[in-house]
């Protein structure tokens, strides 16, 4: 019973902690008498959401959303992984392209969204390559470390056995990456969601950024905190998928069987 | 007469380190008989682990001719297959992949070699019975003991059925009593397979129990310094070590690598 409730106590701590959070949140805007244009009360913001989720456009929106960042997520994983393990493998590719990734990473990226509106449209192709571009590097440069981390005596053992480099990849490198990259992935899906919201903010007409900038001008601040109440329960869904696949792809990794 | 299952023709080897070279090998010439038991003995840095690489073929020589059953190792700096395929090695860490299970394990070398699921895993399931770890063979390595693991990398060694077995201290990180029933079975598998077995090792009881020939290097060069045959019968038993005929030859060859370390 003790261990029991040692191990699930964050079942019970967790929600009373948030529990605190929004009652001093309330208390905070009656006490004070804050303005609802400057901070609404939990409980106008959860009426605000509502009311929001019970229109039918709120539902596209949210939708749109989703769309971009899983499709900016998945190109920034496949590029990510193939370009990952090129690199890892090719050292000289890697010393040549170094330079250029290093010049893209810190390259303020946001500022790019005006371009790629010009080149792409204000339609979600736009929003998905700012989510792809965002994610993609923690995805990549997660997949070079795991490769180049792979084991010295694997590597020897691969090459006992005359394995050519495509099966030494297929067979030792990428399985031995993989809890690497998944790493890439958890913050490469944060960042893909923030890619797709950002895309939304500056252009376009919809998905729930849009909806943030609009409701924001139409002074309905109860329903922006509801806007954002929505993204960060989608966020929160999605690096759940994403952190919940380690168990299924790597179950043999310390990372998921040293739970404490 | 037959041919000699390895051959090694004036193998030197030289490592650069720091801009300096090092020679870890110096102009070795041995060969070994089809079905012998041969140790490589030396202290630690004598190149012993060096000359097995070479014999594996993970490293190729600086100078010199490596053959494997009458077929040079090296063809134009690639690797011959032909020879590659009569080798199986066991490395000082039983280096299973964590991501596949103990019947995966085994059954890799012959997947690389493009043989069906269920064949394979059909061999590994009788390779696994053969080294003592049936029953285990759905774990992951991680769930297994030290001894357990490198058994089963000498499953996994022995699945292309080859006719060398090159082990680099397979047992130098076993506890003493792991480690005398692994030398007992390494017997007991050589004697089953009748193959060739290489072995590397820096006990000197170790390598009289196993050997029927010591191959004693001497380091800084590393070189042959004496070869001792071992006459003791087979099979060999754990009580065989109290025997005079096993005593002196562990003093012989004590004596030799206290001669060695004064020089």
């Amino acid at each position: 019973m003790k261990t029991f409730l040692k191990e699930h106590a964050n079942w019970i701590t967790t929600p009373v902690l948030f529990a605190g959070m929004l009652a001093a949140w309330h208390f905070y805007v009656v006490a004070f008498s804050v303005s609802a244009m400057i901070l609404p009360s939990p409980f106008e913001v959860f009426n605000a959401l509502i009311k929001i989720l019970s229109e039918a456009r709120t539902l596209g929106h949210v939708w749109i959303t989703f769309y971009e960042t899983v499709m900016g997520f998945l190109v920034a994983l496949v590029v990510g992984v193939i370009l990952g393990a090129m690199l890892g493998k090719i050292q000289w590719l890697e010393r040549t392209l170094n330079p250029f990734i290093v010049a893209l990473q810190v390259m303020p990226k946001v500022a790019l969204v005006p371009l790629f509106i010009v080149w792409f449209g204000f339609g979600p192709t736009s929003k998905i390559i700012m989510s792809a571009v965002l994610a993609f590097f923690p995805i990549m440069s997660n997949t070079i470390l795991g490769i180049k981390s792979v084991d010295r005596g694997h590597r020897e053992l691969m090459v006992s056995l005359n394995a050519s480099p495509w099966r030494t990849l297929i067979e030792l490198e990428l399985p031995s990456a993989l809890p690497y990259l998944l790493t890439g992935a958890e913050i490469g899906i944060v960042l893909s969601i923030i890619g797709a919201i950002v895309g939304e903010y500056l252009g376009g007409s919809q998905g729930l950024g849009h909806m943030a900038v609009a409701t924001m001008n139409a002074f309905d601040v109860q329903a922006m905190f509801a806007v954002i109440f929505l993204l960060t329960f989608m966020g929160f869904l999605l690096y759940f998928i994403v952190v919940s696949a380690r168990q299924f792809i790597t179950p043999w990794h310390a990372a998921v069987q040293n739970k404490p | 007469m037959s041919h000699p299952a390895i051959e090694l023709k004036h193998i030197s080897q030289t490592f650069k380190r720091d801009e300096q070279s090092v020679v870890a090998l110096d102009n070795v010439s041995l060969s070994i008989q089809e079905k012998e038991f041969i140790v490589l003995l030396g202290a630690s840095g004598c190149g012993k682990t060096t000359l097995l690489k070479i014999m594996a073929g993970i490293i190729e020589p600086s100078a010199g001719e490596v053959t494997i059953q009458n077929q040079a190792l090296w063809l134009n700096q690639q690797r011959n297959n032909q020879a590659l395929d009569q080798l199986g090695v066991v490395f000082q860490d039983a280096n299973l992949f964590p991501w596949l299970s103990i019947e995966e394990n085994v059954a890799l070398p012959l997947k690389l070699k493009g043989i069906a699921k269920a064949e394979r895993l059909d061999r590994a399931r009788e390779l696994c019975q053969l080294v003592g770890i049936a029953g285990f063979e759905k774990r992951w390595p991680n769930e297994l003991s030290g001894g357990m693991r490198q058994r089963a990398s000498i499953a996994r060694a022995l699945s292309c059925n080859p006719k060398i077995l090159l082990m680099d201290e397979p047992f130098g990180a076993l506890d003493a009593m792991t480690r005398d029933q692994m030398n007992l079975e390494v017997q007991r598998i050589w004697l089953q397979t009748q193959c060739t077995v290489v072995l590397v090792t820096h006990a000197i009881t170790e390598a009289v129990f196993l050997a029927d020939r010591v191959f004693l290097l001497s380091p800084r060069p590393g070189k042959i310094d004496t070869v001792i045959d071992v006459g003791l019968e087979r099979p060999r038993d754990l009580y065989v070590q109290s025997t005079p005929d096993f005593q002196s030859a562990v003093l012989n060859l004590r004596q030799r690598l206290d001669h060695i370390a004064q020089r």
